[in-house]
């Protein structure tokens, strides 16, 4: 699966950090793994609360232009609320993987998916700031997809996020990582 | 002033690409509304040009944003102004008034859906007859079609070379998609960017003639404030700038604004030809649409159907002896766009035969995807 992850879909509501996560991980990408990469972000005229989606499409050769730019058939879903898991669980991979905030979504039984539980925004609060959980969300995306590398990841969050919070957001990253490692080792779900 | 443009490699929101052109490209004047889904150039205007020594300001509303850019313009400064739909209806007037003034300026309009307020954070790409007949009267108008965050950058430095060169409003006709899109942009160094200047007077200010071409079709552009009398009015006028209301002043004076735009098209029109050489289906595609279009080539190709794109860069002056040049060799054009035809119209009046012209259309509000203009081809 890792070699071929081509979409990459963020969804939730705004004010969780989708669009963030996602700019991180295109950044990622882009610039420190030298992958080219688009990406395209929708939400609504409110600023927090609203739904909020964000997409990544990665390029078929790393120095190729993505042609469209917009997610069709995502490879991945990243979801953190039940709202967007409604919208955007049609749209995803036949096998695909689902990477969801187990506090906020309940996904459907059988579906035709590799389900990831990750308590992203309980596990931010402990550590300090409910703001870090789509860092959180990224950690474990690396983890289960290998799509970037953690350094790369980690560079972004340097040149991304303000100067006060990217030590909280990397340590998010690493939280992240750790509650991806425990659902593997537990076995994935269907 | 101590401001640098961003040289380097950066994962760059399109309208912010946009404005990082326009300064690389000299601009040192700003005035604007912000409209979405254009705001963003407003804002990274706002924030850089004052490291720069420039002027960002903030308008009442957008008749007064294209009058300002003009003011500057004539003062000196490259100028530059961005909006969406609703603003650029208001514009209109006096996008007329720096067409008959001759006065070197950027407009930036990042479509969304239309007409009036219609989808304000939601693509289109219905402007593209607005930008050459909005305006009343006859002109000529450049107008880019950017389809990358790239190209944001590019050609709006592009866009101040031709306004410069030709001393004339040129349009940025952006859209939703690409002004919102995120992706790698390469910003060069800034000795490495060649930029256009205005003509400047080679004669002392009493030979001077305010529109009085030498040599070519444009004439040199005396700035306000270097000893120079200019008299500028939007009533035609003759080469000392005063106005002449006769039939025979008008003919020279806008056959002149009209050639010198329309004599010069080898020189300002831009395109891309993808898989053109032994294309037997042509699609005519622009802006964000043009990827889409890419995308359903490298598909059909894959199938062994022999499809091509001629992706329009520049929309207008509209290439029509390129497509003409292109419908003797394909068995049918296929145009997509977010609107109900407008290039395909156009592209009707290129073609000399009945070759049949495709529209796949939308109104606004979604792109078009590679699988609708693949499916409208097979289905036809």
């Amino acid at each position: 699966m890792e070699d071929k992850i081509k979409e990459i879909q963020f969804a939730g509501f705004g004010g969780q950090g989708i669009v963030l996560a996602s700019y991180l991980l295109g950044q990622a990408l882009t610039i420190f793994e030298k992958i080219n990469t688009s990406m395209t972000q929708s939400y609504g005229p409110e600023a927090r609360g609203g739904a909020c989606s964000s997409g990544i499409v990665i390029a078929d050769r790393p120095d190729e232009m993505v042609s469209y730019p917009k997610v069709t058939e995502p490879d991945v879903l990243v979801c953190m609320s039940q709202e967007a898991y409604s919208k955007y669980i049609k749209t995803l991979k036949k096998g695909g993987i689902l990477i969801y905030d187990s506090d906020l979504v309940t996904p459907e039984e059988n579906n035709d998916v590799e389900k990831y539980p990750i308590p992203a925004t309980r596990k931010a609060e402990e550590i300090g700031n409910k703001l870090v959980a789509n860092c959180i969300m990224l950690g474990a995306l690396q983890r289960i997809t290998n799509v970037c590398s953690m350094d790369a990841l980690k560079e972004s969050i340097k040149n991304g996020v303000k100067k006060d919070y990217v030590d909280i957001n990397l340590k998010a990253l690493e939280v992240g990582k750790e509650l991806a490692e425990q659902v593997l080792k537990a076995g994935v779900k269907r | 002033m101590a401001g640098k443009i961003l040289t380097g490699i950066h994962y760059m929101l399109g309208d912010h690409a946009c404005a990082e052109g326009a300064i690389a490209a000299g601009c040192r004047f700003f005035a604007g509304y912000p409209i979405t889904p254009a705001t963003e150039v407003a804002e990274w205007m706002s924030r850089r040009l004052p490291k720069f020594g420039g002027v960002y300001i903030q308008m009442e509303d957008e008749l007064a944003s294209m009058a300002a850019i003009i003011g500057a313009s004539c003062g000196g400064m490259k100028s530059m102004t961005s909006t969406s739909g609703p603003g650029m209806s208001l514009m209109m007037e006096n996008l007329g008034l720096a067409v008959m003034l001759e006065v070197p300026c950027v407009v930036v309009n990042v479509q969304r859906g239309a007409p009036s307020t219609g989808l304000p954070t939601l693509v289109g790409q219905g402007d593209v007859m607005q930008a050459k007949w909005g305006s009343h009267g006859d002109y000529e108008i450049i107008a880019y079609a950017p389809a990358s965050c790239q190209e944001m950058f590019d050609l709006t430095i592009e866009a101040f070379n031709m306004a410069e060169k030709y001393r004339t409003p040129v349009v940025i006709l952006s859209d939703e998609a690409v002004g919102h899109l995120r992706e790698k942009v390469v910003i060069p160094e800034e000795k490495a960017i060649s930029l256009i200047e205005r003509k400047k007077p080679d004669v002392p200010p009493e030979e001077y003639l305010a529109y009085k071409p030498n040599g070519d079709l444009v004439p040199p552009m005396a700035i306000a404030g270097e000893g120079y009398f200019v008299h500028m009015t939007g009533l035609t006028h003759d080469e000392r700038g005063y106005p002449v209301i006769t039939g025979e002043a008008h003919e020279k004076l806008v056959r002149r604004l009209l050639d010198k735009i329309q004599k010069n098209k080898h020189d300002i029109i831009k395109y891309e030809e993808i898989e053109t050489d032994d294309a037997d289906i042509l699609i005519v595609s622009y802006g964000i649409t043009a990827r889409s279009s890419l995308k359903a080539v490298q598909i059909l190709r894959k199938e062994g159907i022999k499809a091509g794109l001629l992706r329009l860069i520049t929309v207008w002056p509209f290439p029509y002896e390129k497509i003409e040049e292109l419908s003797r060799k394909v068995s049918k054009i296929v145009v997509a766009e977010i609107n109900s035809g407008q290039v395909r119209g156009e592209v009707l009046k290129a073609i000399k035969s009945d070759l049949p012209v495709i529209g796949v259309h939308k109104l606004g509000g979604d792109l078009i995807t590679p699988y609708e203009i693949i499916k409208k081809i097979k289905e036809e």
